[in-house]
């Protein structure tokens, strides 16, 4: 019998509609995948009795003719996702014990159309991160290993989701993205992330990070994949008045294969001083697949590219400053109070104790840039700023179909470097942030390796509410790329 | 009307504004489907999304925004056709999101006008700055347990509307003519039930005083004052504070203040430095409200008849005078009585019988208008029964004194106690003649110039025939025999 756990997400369910093996089998592979490679820290929560639970139900609806668009298939599900009955962390200790009574929308549907989850995926503390090493749970490490075979950052925020679907520690995973939490360890770990349009799928259920940023996208091994998972995660949803009230098309029937005329774009702003040989390389071999198979390549400018970075990094804390004030110690999570201590003093033991470094960071800048004085330089600076750059982007589009470009300035790093400073690890959002202000689908995709045998992603960023021909451009790139290369640091 | 505080360097006039919070009516809360209920078992009204669970998103009650509408343009005001919703930022127990959903800088009605009918009979305009949309907070209650607060979360996330006068008010009168007013307005329409004792309309005064002509002093807000009468009395209390500190020489510090209706004070609650820094910014999980004209002009098209229109159409068109036509419009319950009293009759007599006689006796027996145990219908026959002339007036006093007691019919009243007013000549006749003979002097005065004895006769033979003869005819039928 083949390794369940090698297969695609599309494999897995042609495998299952042809009765080739039990959505038990193949969850029970994974189960066992998950055990082996506990060492890469990829779950925060595993949940194997609920999992051997939903794919017997599976099973059993699949028997009485009822099988859903992802019937079956096992997947992690990134611990930011509130899940009913089940822990769900943020990776923060605040959080700790965490037990919702209520399941996000993403995770319902999912669960409507089919999917079983295997458990709870690793990720920086409140999505915060671009290397996973602000968990309170500890790191994810990435599956892959450079030459000198020290454990490498699996990228964040969704580093554990990332790790999970490179070891084959699940089919597939869901990932959030804020400034590039989907497309950055997708790009890390060598698979496939799509942070869809602002407003496709919902975002009730999910802890909030920054509101007018947050998405959740699919992270999987192929393009196809991501098509299909987000088929099941999209759609509006009354609870979200944020959510787009838009009919979800059949993204799968966009991968055509067929580029041939369409215009793709290349943003000049992004070929920034001392962006290394191999990304330079690895753009300019995308942007030759995409000529070869038939697309006319296009110069484009956007102009406020270089303000992104500052941009996001007031306007993401400034959000979670104050979406993060929930957490007190009142009503859930972690409490630290002595006798006879006052409410403020609760406050602050709890949220002291509570909160790591880096959320802790981000919840001063934000209340700096949102304080009396400074709002209209920071804050309010920044949604103006924040307009140019999608209003660049609406240009840019009023000539071509998509845009290329790549994906993170390197690949991944080793765990620790970077940690002393917060601005270079922000640096690592570069290529992510623009498109996260404007609210545009971003795919990475696995294009090519770095000198060290690392994996090297390009990004595709589409017009709002048109994954459609990202993921359709998408396809033809990963046939093109022919990415074969499997994580270094896997034995078997 | 002037209203000056004589202090001992000279006269110093106050200058008020008013931030009131009034309870929006609807099933639901602003932001959850929570019911808003008041009364029920602390922490039963409460959503996922009241607790602040983490991932929970507000959805806009449509509602409650259709209230504020509905009021924006019963204030006259200005509809902003787009308004945003705004995070104010603090961190209490109550508070469970850490922040107040509201509306800063765009708030969901502008500028408008409140016209306030005062005692005397005149008017005054007062400008409406901006009305906006928020959550409540819930409630903290510090007298359940020696160790801890407790929390009661049903009140969390309850639509207020928040409505801000311009600093256009001048007396503490006027500040009661405007919360009465507002009030009115507010009933009227169904948006709020206006009944401060319950707390769903609460106000917060902005007092400063100054020297007439002058520019605006620096000002203390009082908060959270719970009558109409505690508002008028911490007005008058700290403008009179003030005016002591600036005599000593001292200065006003711009600071929030409690009033203590026991203690006849207002106190320092918290000073300007200690003021919270609310970090307002665009509720990011929120879209801005954007209304059309067909929106607006909907709701127009359901408000009420209000009580200026009302004012000016019983002026109009029953000849009330401006002081009784607002005394009967101020509560709608009151107008709507008055209609049913005055429909097909003299409105003037209607008027006079409903406010000095049945506000009257209300008043004196603390009953509100909706438990008056004279309904309008018997009160409307009771005046036909002294228009038909079946009874006199001094009759239907007494008359309307038992309705007062037993509710009863007038008509089953006047026929069970025998009082119709007598109007058979003979009997009057009788009547006085008797008197006339035992009263030969009194009867030569009259006849030597003495004509106002003719009233001593006229209440004699009313006495003798227990206030049931006609007056009218008793007056004639003296002059006849006497004067001849």
């Amino acid at each position: 019998m083949t390794d369940l756990t090698k297969l695609t997400l599309a494999e897995a369910r042609d495998g299952l509609a042809k009765g080739e093996y039990t959505s038990v089998e193949l969850t029970e592979a994974h189960l066992k995948s998950m055990e082996a490679h506990r060492n890469l820290n990829a779950y925060i929560t595993e949940t194997p009795e609920k999992a051997i639970e939903m794919a017997k139900a599976s099973d059993a609806k699949r028997a009485k003719g009822e099988a859903g668009k992802m019937e079956g298939l096992p997947i992690a599900v990134k611990d930011l996702f509130c899940t009913e009955g089940v822990q769900t962390t943020a990776a923060s200790h605040i959080l700790e014990g965490f037990k919702p009574e209520y399941e996000s929308t993403v995770t319902s549907k999912l669960f409507e159309n089919g999917a079983v989850m295997l458990g709870k995926a690793n990720l920086d503390e409140f999505a915060m991160g671009s290397s996973n090493t602000s968990s309170y749970y500890g790191n994810a490490i990435n599956p892959w290993k450079g030459k000198d075979g020290k454990d490498l950052v699996p990228g964040g925020s969704s580093g554990g989701s990332a790790a999970a679907v490179a070891a084959n520690m699940a089919l597939a995973a869901t990932g959030t993205d804020t400034g590039g939490s989907i497309r950055q360890p997708a790009s890390y770990c060598g698979i496939v992330g799509l942070k869809p349009t602002y407003g496709r799928c919902s975002r009730w259920g999910i802890v909030a990070f920054a509101s007018s940023l947050d998405q959740a996208g699919p992270m999987t091994k192929t393009v196809r994949d991501a098509a299909i998972m987000l088929g099941s995660m999209a759609g509006h949803d009354a609870k979200d008045s944020t959510s787009a009230p838009m009919a979800v098309p059949d993204f799968e029937a966009a991968l055509t294969g067929d580029i041939r005329g369409m215009k793709i774009g290349i943003p000049k702003e992004y070929r920034v001083d001392g962006m290394p040989e191999e990304i330079s390389k690895l753009w300019d071999d995308g942007v030759a697949m995409l000529r070869d198979a038939g697309a006319e390549v296009v110069d484009v400018t956007l102009p406020h590219t270089k303000y992104a970075l500052g941009t996001y990094y007031i306007v993401a804390p400034a959000e979670a400053s104050s979406n993060l004030a929930r957490y007190d110690g009142l009503r859930y999570g972690q409490r630290v109070m002595d006798e006879g201590d006052s409410l403020d003093d609760m406050y602050m033991k709890s949220r002291a104790a509570g909160f790591g470094k880096e959320v802790q960071r981000r919840i001063m800048i934000g209340t700096y840039v949102l304080s009396a004085g400074y709002y209209d330089a920071y804050y309010n600076k920044a949604l103006k700023v924040r307009r140019r750059i999608y209003e660049d982007f609406a240009n840019a589009f009023g000539t071509v179909d998509t845009i290329l470009a790549p994906t993170a300035p390197s690949a991944a790093f080793a765990i620790g470097e970077n940690e002393g400073d917060p601005v270079k690890m922000y640096l690592n959002d570069v290529f992510t942030v623009p498109a996260s202000l404007a609210g545009l689908p971003g795919l990475s995709l696995p294009t090519g390796l770095s000198s060290e045998g690392l994996p090297l992603g390009l990004q595709l960023i589409g017009k709002p509410f048109d994954e459609e021909t990202v993921l359709r451009v998408g396809g033809v790139l990963e046939s093109a790329a022919n990415f074969t290369a499997k994580p270094s640091g896997l034995e078997g | 009307m002037s209203y000056v505080i004589e202090g001992s360097t000279g006269p110093w006039e106050i200058v008020v504004g008013l931030e009131v919070h009034c309870q929006v009516i609807s099933e639901s809360k602003l932001f959850s489907g929570a019911s808003t209920k008041f009364g029920n078992e602390p922490n039963t009204n409460v959503s996922l999304v009241d607790a602040a669970m983490p991932g929970m998103l507000p959805v806009v009650n449509a509602q409650c925004v259709r209230q504020a509408v509905k009021t924006g343009l019963g204030l006259k005001a200005k509809i902003n056709k787009e308004s945003v919703f705004a995070r104010k930022n603090y961190f209490y127990a109550d508070l469970p999101q850490g922040y107040q959903i509201s509306q800063f800088d765009k708030p969901i009605v502008g500028e408008g006008t409140i016209i306030l009918d005062m005692p005397d009979g005149s008017t005054k305009s007062v400008g409406i700055e901006r009305l906006h949309l928020e959550q409540d907070a819930g409630k903290s209650m510090h007298d359940q347990d020696p160790k801890y607060s407790h929390i009661d979360l049903n009140r969390s996330g309850v639509a207020l509307m928040e409505i801000v006068s311009m600093p256009d008010i001048r007396t503490p009168e006027e500040a009661g003519a405007y919360l009465t007013k507002l009030r009115a307005i507010v009933r009227y329409l169904g948006t709020c039930d206006g009944n401060m004792n319950e707390g769903s309309m609460r106000c917060d005064a902005n007092v400063s005083v100054r020297r007439p002509g002058e520019p605006f002093g620096t000002r203390c807000e009082i908060k959270n004052v719970n009558s109409i009468r505690f508002v008028m009395q911490a007005i008058e209390i700290e403008a009179k504070r003030q005016v002591e500190v600036l005599e000593a020489g001292g200065e006003i510090v711009q600071e929030t203040r409690l009033y203590d209706q026991r203690l006849g004070e207002t106190r320092s609650m918290r000073s300007k430095e200690m003021a919270h820094d609310y970090r307002y910014f665009p509720d990011p999980d929120l879209l801005p409200l954007v209304f059309d004209d067909a929106f607006i002009s909907e709701i127009e098209k359901e408000l009420p008849e209000l009580p200026d229109e009302k004012k000016a159409r019983f002026m109009r068109e029953n000849g009330l005078s401006a002081y009784d036509a607002g005394v009967l419009v101020a509560e709608k319950e009151k107008a709507d009585y008055y209609e049913i009293v005055a429909k097909g009759r003299d409105g003037k007599l209607a008027a006079n019988w409903v406010i000095t006689n049945l506000f009257g006796a209300l008043n004196k027996a603390e009953v509100g208008i909706a438990d008056s145990p004279v309904s309008a219908e018997n009160l409307g026959k009771l005046i036909d029964l002294i228009s038909n002339d079946t009874i006199s007036g001094r009759i239907a006093k007494d008359v309307f004194e038992i309705m007062i007691e037993t509710g009863d019919d007038p008509e089953k009243i006047v026929e069970e106690k025998g009082l119709k007013q007598i109007t058979d000549t003979g009997a009057i006749e009788g009547a006085i003649d008797e008197v006339i003979a035992a009263n030969p002097d009194k009867v030569q005065e009259i006849r030597d110039g003495k004509d106002r004895m003719l009233g001593w006769f006229v209440g004699q033979v009313m006495k003798a025939t227990g206030g049931k003869a006609n007056p009218g005819m008793v007056n004639k039928l003296l002059r006849d025999k006497i004067l001849g």
